[in-house]
């Protein structure tokens, strides 16, 4: 049970029960479509971004807890974040959740470090930050984790 | 005490004797996680008898050579045991003739065969083709190629609560325009059994042939294609406890002599010129190129597993342990089967309350449970039970009663963890 704890950790529990950020906010001027085709995870990620900075941060959807932990972690990281920083973010993201060594300090996001024992898991922890991606570069058609 | 009662009170040699079934598959002795492993993913491949790898072995340290046109001793060795496999395939499926056995990668190759040498020969636009809509992917999609080829139209036949075939509504759908059906035997994602003795009289009646998937059929139950009168009938080697990358079209002498190839190349031909070329005969004008020797030999060693065992005996053992799973799954508070038909093979697809699939798929690996969580290649059907994906444990004739209790407990302990 030990990796399983590590994986589930209390946080993404709270997360899967009750995601932060969950709806389409007003004033949205970027969002972009994810989905998982193996799992059926699907994602909506929505951005206020002015002078190029998130001013806030949203989605919609349903998938497994993994996926749903990472989307509402990764809005409430995103808000008060210039693209660059969230670009950057995503890669220390990425490079945690892959185990591809060290990575940046990710604060909360942290407790998604167990998904580095499961690599089958990976997708469903980055479907919503490959969407975030695709909103930040404008959005069109749905990315897919495929 | 008397001679009665002393034959009455002796044990009874057990009907189906699993434990000895499970020593001739060598991977069922391994641990995940520290666990034995506990296999329950068999609508997605089955594990492999000694006897299959021992042929696969065999083959290659004895006979591998090119089949059909060598004519030294290894090529010799190769064809026979080539075509004695066919042969085998032949009284497998109780086909009339060995010809009507065609080798292809696996059920999908096999549909798509159908689709582009039958269907594209012979459909024209506005004819119509017509599923059910519990088909796996490969039994839709290849008829939605060739529909956008020559402008013919699928038609679907709908699904009742329970995941059986409204057979009502496929009296409806099948009509004057209707040129070919094409059905799953068994469903992969619900487990049902198609009615389709019932379904092919009723399309002969208007004299449309009919296609059979037997993709989760051949290994459960015993496939008899004269008995069924199906026109063709198609499964794979590696859901039979045979190789991947091999599998088997059966189809009706009469209507694959007429079928153009499928694909051209060596060993397929009878004469080749600039100007034109000529066929072989079937089947071996659908058998382009060198095919998978090894898993055909693999096949006939996997076939032969299985005869000795004896499909009634399995098929028996199988709906046991479906009967089981199924009271036990119904104890969970908060699990739901998807997939209740009356027929049902050994497949148990469901969903939990408050977990999602692949979660549940984690943790029951992590107990060594094996069991596939996602869409199983039948979208349409999750869509038809909105849900996004569904868990299933599919069993096999060397699964037992004490692993069904191992899903259960690693699914008590997803539960627990979710809280």
């Amino acid at each position: 049970m030990s990796d399983l704890r590590e994986l589930y950790q209390e946080v993404i529990f709270d997360h899967n029960r009750h995601p932060r950020n969950f709806g389409r906010p007003r004033g949205a001027n970027r969002s972009a479509h994810g989905y998982n085709p193996l799992c059926g995870d699907k994602v909506t990620i929505y951005l206020r971004v002015e002078d190029g900075v998130i001013r806030d941060a949203a989605f919609e959807g349903s998938g497994c807890a993994i996926s749903t932990a990472s989307a509402s972690l990764m809005t409430e990281a995103l808000k008060g974040k210039t693209e660059a920083e969230a670009s950057r973010l995503f890669e220390g993201f990425h490079d945690m959740v892959t185990g591809a060594g060290a990575h940046a300090e990710l604060g909360k996001l942290e407790v998604l470090g167990g998904v580095r024992e499961f690599p089958m898991r990976v997708k469903c922890a980055t479907l919503a930050w490959h969407t975030l991606s695709a909103a930040l570069k404008g959005g069109g058609e749905p990315v897919t984790t495929e | 005490m008397s001679a009665v009662s002393e034959v009455a009170l002796a044990p009874q040699e057990p009907a189906y004797d699993v434990e000895r079934v499970r020593a001739e598959f060598p991977i069922l002795a391994e641990k995940v996680h520290g666990k034995p492993l506990v296999y329950l993913d068999n609508a997605a491949t089955t594990q492999k008898p000694r006897a299959v790898i021992d042929a696969l072995r065999g083959y290659y340290e004895h006979t591998n050579a090119n089949i059909h046109r060598g004519v030294h001793v290894l090529s010799q060795r190769a064809t026979e045991a080539y075509e004695g496999t066919r042969e085998r395939v032949r009284r497998f499926l109780n086909a009339a003739s060995a010809r009507e056995i065609v080798f292809t990668r696996g059920t999908t190759e096999a549909i798509n065969l159908v689709a582009q040498s039958y269907g594209r020969s012979r459909l024209k636009a506005g004819d119509e083709i017509l599923i059910s809509a519990l088909e796996h992917h490969s039994n839709i999609v290849p008829w939605q190629l060739l529909c956008e080829q020559v402008g013919a139209v699928l038609r679907v036949v709908p699904i009742g609560d329970a995941g059986e075939l409204l057979f009502e509504d496929y009296e409806k759908v099948l009509g004057p325009r209707t040129r070919l059906v094409a059905l799953a035997h068994v469903s992969n994602a619900l487990g049902t059994v198609l009615p389709v003795r019932r379904a092919i009289e009723l399309a002969h009646a208007h004299g449309v042939p009919v296609l059979l998937d037997g993709a989760q059929a051949a290994a459960h139950q015993p496939v008899d294609v004269r008995a069924l009168e199906c026109d063709f009938y198609a499964f794979s080697g590696h859901k039979i406890y045979g190789p991947t990358g091999i599998g088997v079209l059966y189809g009706r002498r009469g209507l694959l002599e007429a079928m153009p190839p499928y694909q051209g190349g060596g060993d397929m031909i009878r004469t080749v010129t600039f100007e034109k070329s000529t066929w072989a005969d079937i089947p071996h004008k659908f058998e382009a190129g060198t095919p998978n020797i090894a898993g055909t030999i693999g096949l006939g060693a996997a076939l032969e597993f299985v005869e000795r065992i004896g499909l009634e005996a399995i098929a028996a053992h199988e709906a046991g342990l479906l009967e089981y799973a199924s009271g036990r799954a119904a104890e969970v508070p908060g699990l739901r089967i998807v997939g209740t038909a009356p027929e049902k093979a050994g497949i148990l697809s469901f969903v939990l309350e408050g977990i999602h699939p692949h979660d549940i798929g984690t943790i029951l690996d992590t107990q060594g449970v094996a069991v596939r969580a996602g869409h199983h290649c039948a979208m349409p059907v999750m869509q038809r039970f909105h849900v996004p994906a569904t868990a299933r444990a599919s069993f096999a004739l060397y699964n037992t009663r004490a692993e069904v209790d191992a899903l259960i407990a690693a699914i008590d302990k997803a539960k627990e963890l979710f809280g």
